[in-house]
């Protein structure tokens, strides 16, 4: 039962800034996720968090206490490494139990709590092996395993499933969101690919040079983005953003279809595209193009669903709708956004 | 009860209250001090200060039977630089680096290119051309001092067998270009095996992309080895050179064994004169003085080396 | 085509010749020094005989001699003693430093791993003759234990060296994952780390031993009484006394001193190259 909580955290090295002032508090048992590209300042959060770098400045409080002059071993979290950071001499058993020889738990308990990490997650029969004769997935869940067995207040996760290959990947999301349902506990999660912060995320916090640009669930994210940035970052393909005199107009692709196309009965604006390439993927069809008119020769791209059958055919110019309740604008200058204006 | 509240409840019981301070075993700033400490203490005390002794020596009138410590000023210098033997030993030492070095650096890379491929003995073949670098040098130079004696040279034996020469043969350690000849040899023998070594490593380092990509680029044997291998060993063998030049400008150990110095101190160097003044002469001074020639030529050694080292970037 | 095969051939003749005279070169004493312990007096003085051939048969005289006549037994016996002394001292010494070296330096860590480096530029041949004073003053003359005080001031900075290497090869965050899991750094140093690094320790412990077996400089400057010697200074400064040259026994004496080190160092060279090439290039 622990919150996380940052004040004014900062993290200075020399003249570089990684982390410039974040204001964080978690909520008890919820999975946060940091996301940003790399260099944006969350590895260096976590870390912070974690006790493995000093704040240059603010507070950092676990269970509300101070942590700051805390070593990790004394702050009541577990991690798990990008790498897992497996002890390569030890066999799986050991590398579970060595949490709780670390807390001198006396040893006729500690076979039994092993046990009771490894069969939650099904690992039981590779209690005697080492890690380099264990697959990736197995790795991952001897570390959640070692990480559990700990029972502590806080897990903080630093991009464990970038080692794994992407069919793995998916699976090994699932299998980490549910275990982090039953287990309850608060949950810190870096990671730097959208896809899997939107899927894993109660709530997720957008980065960039070392600041918050946005706090929120996912779907508060993607449908009501603060900046260009975070509007930017999530989603693949990524926001069209048009470029006009004093703002920004952005939509999605998504939201980006031919006349008379559209599902919502709400009002609509118009514009005309001139499809330059045609990407058919299955599921999707990706346009690829220029607009015409008042945002002439900017790129845009639209997201056709299998179920919109309306044959495209390249350098040919087609009228296509957003709905207005999409479309989002953003300050040019500050990139925040800002409300709705006439186009 | 719910998973939660159950594994809340054992947290609870379950361990002691960990040592929560941060103490010294913790602290980044202060365990690193205290870790390097004790070698650094060691190294200071058993290196630094004997330094600042030998300074002290050589500017005073010490012998080996104690007692007089009188500062004399540069009286030892002067005193010994102008002598015929100092200068031969001066210039010994050099020669003797440059020359065995040039060498080493011509065979090891001849040897280390033909190691490149893998062969059945191959792993026989480099215990074998390791010995001589394992072998202590004074128990080496010993076999040498056999293989080079004047009456029973097997060297001799077996240029006279192949018709090269005639009579007794050569006096590898009694005439003074010969006896240089020799110590340069024994020098290039026991250390080949450690330069060989340290540019294997060097050329395992390089990915085999690179030779592929020079392959097909049409590069033949000798550009693909200059331009391209070459290049990419340098950094380790400048490491390589450096180690080969302390030890060549330091050592007494071959001369003192091979041949004392002789024919009349024609093969002395610096570091084996400063032992027969020093010790077997008594005159801990004077010998401090020749000695400390050394220090300025490694020092110019590591300097040169520090800034070839920063331009490759090494460090 | 015919001009691409003779290149070929011509290569590999090249190599063959070098790879060939070279290791010739290189162990053809150790092969001589075998020769010569085992032939009969008498066969190995005759200039009239083919030095490699066996004219009588080959003898263990000179290898008892060695052993019964001269002080030889015990000159392997205190070169082991002073070797395993300085070893411990020399791991005890330079493992933390080489792990302070690889993790625990920011700025100043390149600058002390260099002046560490540099200390091998001060070398015994300068140092030996302070330190012979300061022996007599601490009554250490004569005994082993100057040589065991004074070896570790070239054994200890190489072996931090390279100890450094080992340890920046074991990734960061395995000792991380220890202070999460409830030890500080240096517990976790002990802990995991040091397991891990034990094929390093192990080299630097054989590295440093045959460094002690070679010194020359500080032994025969320290020690001069013959039980006291290590067989370093020994076999030449006692072997080789006076006119008459037991090369017989001297080349047994030299072959045993040699050989058998060399074999157990082999297996370990490897892994001696590669923290040694990590320490000098990151």
């Amino acid at each position: 039962m622990a919150t996380v909580e940052t004040r004014g955290v900062k993290k200075h090295y020399g003249a570089v800034v990684a982390v410039n002032g974040v204001d964080l508090l978690t909520r008890d048992g919820e999975f946060l996720v940091l996301l940003g590209p790399s260099g944006c300042g969350k590895t260096t959060l976590l870390r912070m968090i974690a006790g493995f770098e000093t704040p240059t400045a603010g507070e950092l409080l676990i269970g509300g206490e101070r942590v700051n002059d805390l070593p990790p071993r004394a702050r009541k979290i577990a991690m798990v490494f990008q790498s897992y950071a497996l002890y390569p001499h030890m066999t799986v058993f050991k590398n579970i139990a060595f949490p709780l020889k670390a807390q001198r738990m006396d040893k006729a308990s500690i076979p039994k709590k092993v046990e009771w990490a490894a069969s939650l997650f099904g690992i039981g029969h590779l209690m005697e092996r080492k890690p380099r004769e264990l697959s990736g997935g197995e790795r991952q869940r001897v570390a959640l395993a070692r990480a559990l067995v700990r029972e502590p207040a806080v897990f903080l996760l630093d991009e464990p499933l970038s080692n794994l290959d992407a069919q793995l990947r998916a699976s090994a999301r699932d299998e980490l969101q549910q275990f982090q349902r039953r287990i309850g506990t608060t949950t810190i999660y870096v990671t730097h690919d959208q896809v899997e912060a939107m899927g894993l995320g109660d709530r997720i916090v957008v980065m960039q040079a070392g600041t918050v640009r946005q706090i929120g669930t996912p779907q508060e994210i993607y449908h009501e983005p603060a900046d260009a940035f975070v509007a930017r970052f999530v989603g693949s393909p990524p926001m069209n953003l048009l470029q006009h005199q004093n703002y920004i107009l952005g939509f999605r692709p998504e939201h980006f279809l031919p006349r008379g196309t559209q599902n919502g009965k709400g009002k609509v604006s118009t514009f005309s595209f001139r499809v330059t390439r045609v990407e058919y993927l299955g599921a999707d069809r990706l346009l690829y193009g220029l607009l015409n008119g008042a945002f002439a020769d900017q790129k845009v791209i639209a997201r056709l669903p299998s179920t919109v059958t309306v044959n495209i055919q390249p350098e040919t110019n087609y009228d296509f709708t957003v709905e207005d309740k999409e479309l989002k604008f953003f300050d040019a200058s500050t990139e925040l956004r800002i409300s709705a204006r006439p186009l | 009860m719910s998973f939660r509240a159950q594994t809340a409840s054992t947290a609870n019981n379950l361990t002691r209250p960990l040592n929560r301070r941060m103490s010294i075993v913790d602290s980044e700033r202060w365990l690193g001090p205290f870790l390097i400490g004790p070698a650094i203490l060691y190294i200071v005390l058993l290196i630094g200060i004997p330094f600042f002794m030998a300074l002290y020596y050589s500017v005073s009138n010490t012998t080996t039977g104690g007692g007089t410590l009188g500062f004399v000023g540069l009286r030892n210098f002067s005193n010994i630089i102008d002598t015929p033997k100092f200068q031969t030993a001066l210039k010994n030492t050099f020669i003797f680096a440059l020359l065995s070095q040039a060498v080493i650096l011509l065979l090891s890379n001849a040897l280390a290119l033909a190691l490149q491929k893998d062969f059945r003995g191959k792993g026989l073949l480099r215990f074998l051309i390791l010995l001589p670098w394992v072998a202590p040098i004074s128990i080496g130079t010993i076999a040498w001092l056999w293989i080079f004696d004047s009456t029973y040279s097997v060297l001799n034996w077996t240029l006279r067998m192949l018709g090269l020469i005639q009579g007794q043969g050569f006096m590898w350690l009694g005439l003074p270009h010969l006896a240089m000849g020799s110590i340069i040899a024994v020098h290039v023998w026991r250390q080949l095996p450690l330069a060989t070594v340290i540019l294997l490593a060097g050329h395992s380092s390089i990915p085999k992309d690179i030779h592929d990509a020079a392959a097909v680029d049409g590069a033949g044997f000798w550009r693909h080895f200059f331009q391209v291998t070459l290049p990419l060993i340098l950094p380790i063998s400048l490491v390589a050179l450096l180690f080969g030049l302390i030890f060549t400008f330091t050592d007494m150990v071959i001369i003192y064994n091979l041949t004392r110095g002789g024919p009349y101190d024609t093969t002395q160097v610096l570091a084996s004169l400063a032992f027969y003044t020093g010790i077997a002469g008594g005159d801990l001074a004077e010998g401090a003085a020749i000695a400390l020639f050394l220090f300025p030529l490694l020092l110019a050694v590591a300097y040169g080396f520090l800034r070839i080292a920063h331009r490759t970037e090494i460090t | 085509m015919i001009n691409e095969q003779v290149k070929i051939w011509g290569g590999q003749a090249a190599r063959w010749s070098i790879l060939g005279g070279l290791t010739v070169f290189l162990a053809f004493p150790f092969f001589w020094m075998l020769i010569t312990a085992f032939k009969r007096t008498g066969d190995l003085y005759d200039l009239k005989h083919n030095p490699f051939v066996f004219y009588e048969p080959p003898t263990l005289e000179h290898i008892t001699r060695l052993f019964s006549e001269t002080h030889y037994g015990e000159w392997l016996f205190n070169t082991a003693i002073v070797g395993v002394l300085v070893v411990l001292i020399t791991l005890l010494l330079a493992v933390p430093a080489g792990y302070a070296l690889a993790r625990l330096t920011g700025g100043w860590g390149e600058k002390l791993g260099i002046g560490i480096f540099l200390t091998y530029l001060v070398p015994p041949t300068l140092l030996f003759i302070p330190l012979s004073r300061v022996i007599v003053n601490l009554h250490l003359d004569d005994s082993l234990w100057s040589l065991v005080l004074v070896y570790p001031s070239f054994t200890v900075p190489f072996s931090a060296w390279l100890m450094m290497g080992f340890f920046k090869a074991i990734p960061k965050d395995v000792e991380e994952a220890a202070m999460v899991d409830g030890y500080s750094r240096l517990g976790a140093f002990f802990r995991v780390v040091v397991p891990i690094s034990l094929a390093g320790i192990l080299t630097v412990a054989i590295f440093s031993f045959t460094l002690v077996m070679q010194e020359f400089v500080y032994a025969v400057t320290f020690i001069s009484s013959v039980r006291n010697m290590t067989v370093g200074v020994g076999v030449p400064t006692f072997l080789v006394h006076g006119d008459v040259y037991f090369w017989g026994s001297l080349m047994a004496g030299c072959f045993i001193a040699s050989v058998p080190v060399a074999v157990i160092y082999n297996f370990f060279v490897d892994r001696f190259i590669a923290g040694f090439t990590m320490g000098a290039i990151k």
